[in-house]
């Protein structure tokens, strides 16, 4: 069915090289970095030794006599009305807890002081000699101790939350909320198996390679220009609005090429401190994150533990699942009320429609670091709970954990209760467990394969599904206008990290336009000039800016057809356009793209160009099955990856290569986070987890081999077909390898990372 | 922040140990540690003109210059001769190219850090550091010196019919190890004589000197034994890469496999 | 201090800091393509080449390279667009960031290293950190890259 659909397209569904390659593979000056002007003041920030502490005192008159240092800033200097830093459309659900500098400080690394100076030597002296006395207060840093604890991370009276999301400042509650059908304790109780664990995953960071930068300088107009490394430009505008406290249509944002997101610039990390600066001292600014403040003061991965109850009946019928989840937000509520939401609406509704759910959680703030967006945002916790629950009922069944799954999965056709109830119009997930099961052996290698020389083989399984942007609220939009010689260009908001939206988002400008991507240029985001786009987050720019994309064209070429009609001196009704001219049917005489683009300069009173926006009442979620072989060493625990197998079915694949680096992209950093990836604090909250010598992401020596495919369904809500891709994809790792290591060694582990030490430990419990 | 004032490409080793006498001097390696942290550096010396870049062989040892990298290493052929794969494999997973072609024998002896695999394999060796004042010293004390102001020349292992074995635990292939271990056996003085040297424990690599004779046969529970006693002849620390009773084991299964793997190309 | 090398065949005379590191004083002269990671000698992003061989920039005082060859990826501009083709069209250069220090590191490994294999490849760019791709479609753009020059040359 599918294939008859998209067996015709001639760009979509095609590999394409990125429209940015070049530039990228010859290592031109396309970064934040590489286009700061040379006289940007430099400027960094000094930061809190203390979890929890007051400025008491706070001298910053040594630090403004060394020579170089343009200013210092304090709490005193900064707008005392509160923001959140979370890139989300207005209003946004995190609360308004935070302010550019705050009297009181909130993890090992908040900011105390910005100091900014002709030279990154003087700056560095002068941080040293802003001299501040703390009032050191205790800290809130066990997360599962923070709600009702009588300390109070956000005891301010102007902390404000503008979304009912349950959130109570003084009971250090970023967010509450319960959800469910049926009677899920009734259900449980009848039911003929019931596991009932909990488990626990750490924060993570993203470590894209560029770290977090801006710049900024006033322009002619005596706006505030911002060049940022953000995936959310048009939220950077209005967050810097609320954060300087003026009006927005004095901030323009450009976003130029960015060195990987993977949601960390989602959240306006680095903004506010650069611009705040301009816009005191009328100076050109710039910031760049080092690592370790990357590491340190950032917005990671929320950690997460989850209590999951299973109930199945003897023939692995599952009949109800219940979930618990406390999300641990750090000091401030960046994506905090929202990700935890993802942990039971994107993990439960792979089972179809059990008799009864509830989900309920709890999102708490503690004195560690903020944390943020991360791809998977929730739902990569909430399915490493789930699935690794379901494999743990499967070895209490004695069952396949790929037959139970196959027993229960979600289907094209079914309503999905625990995901707000919609119905799943597009759904290969059977044939992807199907296809991966092909692919890895499974059935000549389930449960473990001893190999001889003190070494054992196993294999897991896990699902997982994700959304394609927010229902009801992402909000894309897509200009397209004809110039001189008939060559299009293409205005969107949607932003390009390295994902590639640039150049899917062209192939589908491009089949609708019957031309070549060569025939379109595209734009990269400006808030000034660009069309709104929410930004590139919540897997939304393929499926939401893409299906404004072909909106945006339909109209255009119904322009065309009319202004070539106009030309020809015919009705609109007797004309075709080819993708390179207009031509009158009914006398074959015809107009040229390249002399329209021409005509319509001289004497004309209507510009050629449309522009269209799209938001779905929907949010189709791509599915995958991922399936781990791991190898154990059975002396020391040593588990090596060998083989990692996934099938995704995220509907039409829109440029095949890319949509593969991203499935493989996402699979290495989601084994990174199974296996290696930990932030861990001291006793007093300080992490030692600083840099990549101490938070070790995988190396390509770490990953085993990553085979992909696909198993396309058709979203018949999406371009051509088309679901989202970036998200899903780091999703199955984590309970899969367990899984394996569970099948290889016997050995569960319901804590992230899953260690040597950890599986050792394990192999001696059960002996 | 590190800070340098003056930066002195040394043109005799004289010169060099006279500069490195004043107290804010520090000798330049690959500068892959000291630039992470505070030093506010006078004068830094560089060694890199003297001519201490190369591996010389002789009837009795192998020479190894102080700035030789730990690239020229892995890639040293004596070495390979007389030692086989083991130099190689404690020094490959080390970050990777590009930081093995920089970083210095010199830098990673003298900084004698606990998680230095070049520490830990050069210990169990028959292995002598030349310094520039305090004359040819036997690796093994240096080791337990503090650091002082001499200059490092060389590191010279004395040639010898030796069998060597490393092996580490790494979370990650180019990670610090949680345990790095070589075991190196041969006559000396007519008798037959182990050596093994654990490093990353997590404190630096120290030695341990056992005449034992074992026989080419022994039984997998026999060897078990010995490297039991081996284990237990160290201590251990626990940080965030693992514990103290984790890394014992560790050391335990490592020694045991390398004096099996020694044993068995005996045979 | 005063620092003479040759920097992409050409003289250059610079005057720095003792503790000027040659990433930013690289930088500075223009090569843009020199990328800063981590600061701790483990990403690999800043590799450039001295006298030939791959190098961490952020961790090379400028003022030690008096004398010295230094190149960057704009000194080997075609080599890296010919490679960088194959890295395209794999949609393997995602977001680029680490990519001008991978192709030094893998046009360094063609020049040293005849006819490797798989594993030997995968050791060799280890120090090469990439979050994006999670190197499979590196591994299949140098796999075709090696298996085309071995065709150029006959």
């Amino acid at each position: 069915m599918s294939m008859e659909r998209t067996e015709k397209l001639r760009v979509v569904n095609h590999p394409a090289a990125k429209v940015d390659a070049e530039a990228l593979v010859t290592g031109r000056a396309v970064y934040t970095n590489d286009l700061a002007p040379a006289d940007c003041l430099i400027v960094k920030i000094v930061r809190s030794p203390h979890a929890h502490a007051l400025i008491k005192e706070i001298d910053t008159s040594r630090a403004e006599a060394v020579p170089g240092i343009e200013c210092v800033l304090t709490y005193k200097d900064c707008p005392q009305k509160r923001f959140t830093l979370a890139g989300q459309t207005y209003p946004e659900p995190s609360p308004y807890d935070r302010l550019i500098l705050d009297q009181r400080v909130r993890f090992v690394g908040d900011a105390a002081a910005i100091v900014a100076g002709t030279s990154e030597e003087a700056v560095k002296k002068a941080m040293k000699l802003v001299k501040i006395k703390y009032e050191v207060l205790e800290p809130v840093l066990d997360f599962r101790k923070a709600k009702d604890n009588p300390i109070l991370v956000h005891p301010e009276d102007n902390w404000r939350s503008l979304c009912s999301v349950g959130a109570d400042n003084n009971r250090n509650l970023c967010a509450h909320d319960v959800c469910g059908a049926g009677d899920v304790d009734a259900v449980l109780k009848s039911c003929d198996y019931v596991v009932d664990r909990v488990y626990h995953t750490k924060a993570n960071q993203q470590t894209m390679m560029e770290t977090f930068r801006t710049y900024t300088y006033l322009d002619a107009y005596g706006r505030l220009n911002v060049v940022s490394s953000t995936q959310v430009p048009f939220h950077v505008r209005r967050i810097l609005g609320h954060a300087l406290d003026i009006p927005k249509h004095k901030i323009r944002v450009i976003k130029p090429r960015i060195g990987g997101g993977f949601g960390a610039k989602q959240t306006s990390v680095s903004e506010v401190y650069p611009a705040f600066v301009t816009w005191k001292t009328g100076k050109p600014a710039k910031i760049i994150y080092t690592r370790e403040e990357a590491m340190t003061a950032s917005s990671p991965r929320h950690e997460m533990e989850m209590h999951v109850r299973v109930g199945a009946d003897k023939e692995g019928k599952i009949r109800a699942i219940d979930l618990h989840t406390l999300s641990n937000t750090g000091a401030y509520g960046e994506h905090g009320p929202t990700t935890v939401g993802l942990s039971g609406h994107k993990s439960i509704p792979l089972y179809g429609s059990p008799e009864a759910f509830r989900f309920e959680y709890d999102v708490v703030y503690t004195n560690v670091m903020s944390a943020g967006a991360y791809r998977g945002y929730g739902a990569t916790q909430g399915i490493f709970a789930v699935e690794s629950a379901v494999n743990e009922l499967a070895q209490t069944l004695g069952m396949d954990p790929t037959v139970l799954r196959e027993k229960n999965m979600v289907r094209e056709g079914m309503v999905m209760p625990a995901y707000y109830g919609e119905t799943t119009k597009s759904c290969a997930l059977d044939r992807c467990m199907a296809r991966a099961k092909e692919m890895i052996g499974w059935d000549e290698k389930y449960p473990c394969r001893d190999m001889g020389n003190g070494k054992v083989r196993g294999v897991g399984v896990a699902m997982a599904m994700q959304g394609s942007g927010i229902s009801h609220v992402d909000t894309g939009t897509a200009a397209i206008k004809v110039n001189d010689d008939g060559y299009y260009s293409l205005m969107i908001g949607a932003t390009d990290m390295g994902t590639g939206c640039d150049t899917i988002l062209t192939q589908m400008a491009a089949e609708c336009l019957d031309c070549d991507m060569s025939d379109i240029l595209v734009h990269g985001v400006d808030t000034d000039v660009s069309p709104y786009d929410c930004g590139s987050y919540a897997s939304s720019t393929t499926y939401v800016t893409g299906m404004a994309v072909v909106k945006t064209c339909e109209t255009l070429r119904k322009k065309i057809c009319e202004r070539g009609a106009e030309y020809l001196g015919c009705s609109a009704e007797d004309v075709e356009f080819d993708g390179q001219k207009v031509t009158n049917l009914k006398t074959g005489e015809s107009i040229t793209r390249k002399e329209l683009g021409n005509k319509v300069m001289s004497f004309n009173n209507e510009p050629l160009s449309a522009s269209e926006a799209f938001s779905s009442p929907t949010s189709p979620p791509p599915f995958m099955v991922g399936m781990a072989e791991v190898e154990i060493d059975k002396e020391t625990g040593v588990p090596e990856l060998i083989d990692y197998v996934a099938v995704v079915d995220c509907g039409t694949v829109v440029n095949p290569s890319l949509a593969r680096v991203q499935v493989e992209g996402g699979i290495a950093q989601g084994i990174g986070m199974a296996l290696y990836e930990d932030i861990v604090y001291n006793k007093k909250g300080k992490t030692y987890s600083n840099s990549f010598m101490q938070y070790k992401i995988p190396s390509r020596l770490d990953v085993g081999t990553i085979r992909v495919e696909f198993e396309s369904s058709y979203e018949p809500t999406g371009p051509f077909g088309a679901k989202s891709i970036g998200e899903i994809v780091i999703n199955t790792p984590s309970p899969a390898i367990s899984n394996a290591i569970q099948n290889a060694v016997g050995v569960i582990i319901r804590e992230l990372p899953m260690t040597a030490e950890k599986i050792y430990r394990g192999m001696q419990e059960e002996r | 922040m590190f800070t340098i004032s003056n930066y002195v490409k040394a043109k005799t080793l004289e010169e060099a140990y006279e500069l490195n006498q004043a107290r804010s001097s520090r000798v330049m390696g690959g500068m892959m540690w000291m630039r992470l942290g505070n030093a506010r550096i006078k004068t830094l010396i560089d060694l890199s003109g003297l001519g201490l870049d190369r591996i010389e062989e002789t009837d009795n040892v192998i020479r190894i210059g102080a700035m030789c990298t730990l690239r020229q290493l892995e890639q040293c052929d004596a070495l390979k001769r007389l030692f086989g794969d083991g130099v190689a494999e404690s020094v490959r997973h080390i970050v990777g190219v590009q930081f093995r072609n920089q970083a210095t024998v010199g830098g990673s002896i003298y900084g004698r850090f606990g998680f230095s695999d070049v520490l830990t394999a050069f210990l169990a060796m028959d292995t002598f550091v030349e310094l520039y004042n305090g004359g040819t010293v036997r690796l093994s004390d240096f080791v337990n010196r503090k650091q002082d102001k001499d200059l490092l020349l060389s590191v010279i292992v004395r040639k010898g019919k030796r069998q060597f074995r490393y092996e580490s635990i790494r979370q990650t292939q180019t990670d610090f190890p949680v345990l790095a271990c070589a075991t190196v056996t041969g006559i000396v003085h007519g008798q037959e004589t182990w050596y093994f040297s654990i490093g990353a424990r997590p404190m630096k690599a120290a030695l341990l000197e056992k005449k034992w004779e074992i026989p080419r046969d022994a039984s997998e529970e026999m060897i078990r034994e010995y490297a039991q006693e081996v284990a237990a002849s160290f201590t251990y620390g626990t940080n965030m890469r693992g514990s103290a009773e984790y890394r014992q084991h560790l050391a335990e299964v490592l020694v045991r496999r390398e004096i099996s793997s020694i044993l068995a190309e005996e045979r | 201090m005063e620092v003479q090398f040759v920097l992409n065949k050409k003289q250059v005379k610079v005057d720095v800091g003792p503790d000027a590191v040659l990433l930013n004083v690289l930088r500075e002269l223009g090569c843009k393509s020199v990328k800063c990671g981590c600061e701790t000698t483990n990403c690999g992003l800043c590799t450039v080449w001295i006298d030939g061989k791959s190098r961490l920039s952020c961790s090379v005082l400028a003022v030690s390279v008096g004398g010295h060859e230094i190149t960057t990826l704009e000194g080997v501009e075609e080599e890296a667009a010919e490679f960088g083709r194959f890295l395209a069209e794999e949609g393997a250069e995602q977001c680029g960031f680490c990519s001008p220090g991978f192709i030094m590191n893998v046009l360094a490994m063609v020049r040293e290293l005849e006819d490797p294999g798989i594993e030997e490849i995968k050791e060799y760019l280890a120090g090469n950190l990439c979050r994006c791709t999670g190197y499979m479609g590196q591994m299949r753009a140098i796999e075709k890259y090696l298996a085309y020059r071995k065709e150029a040359r006959g």
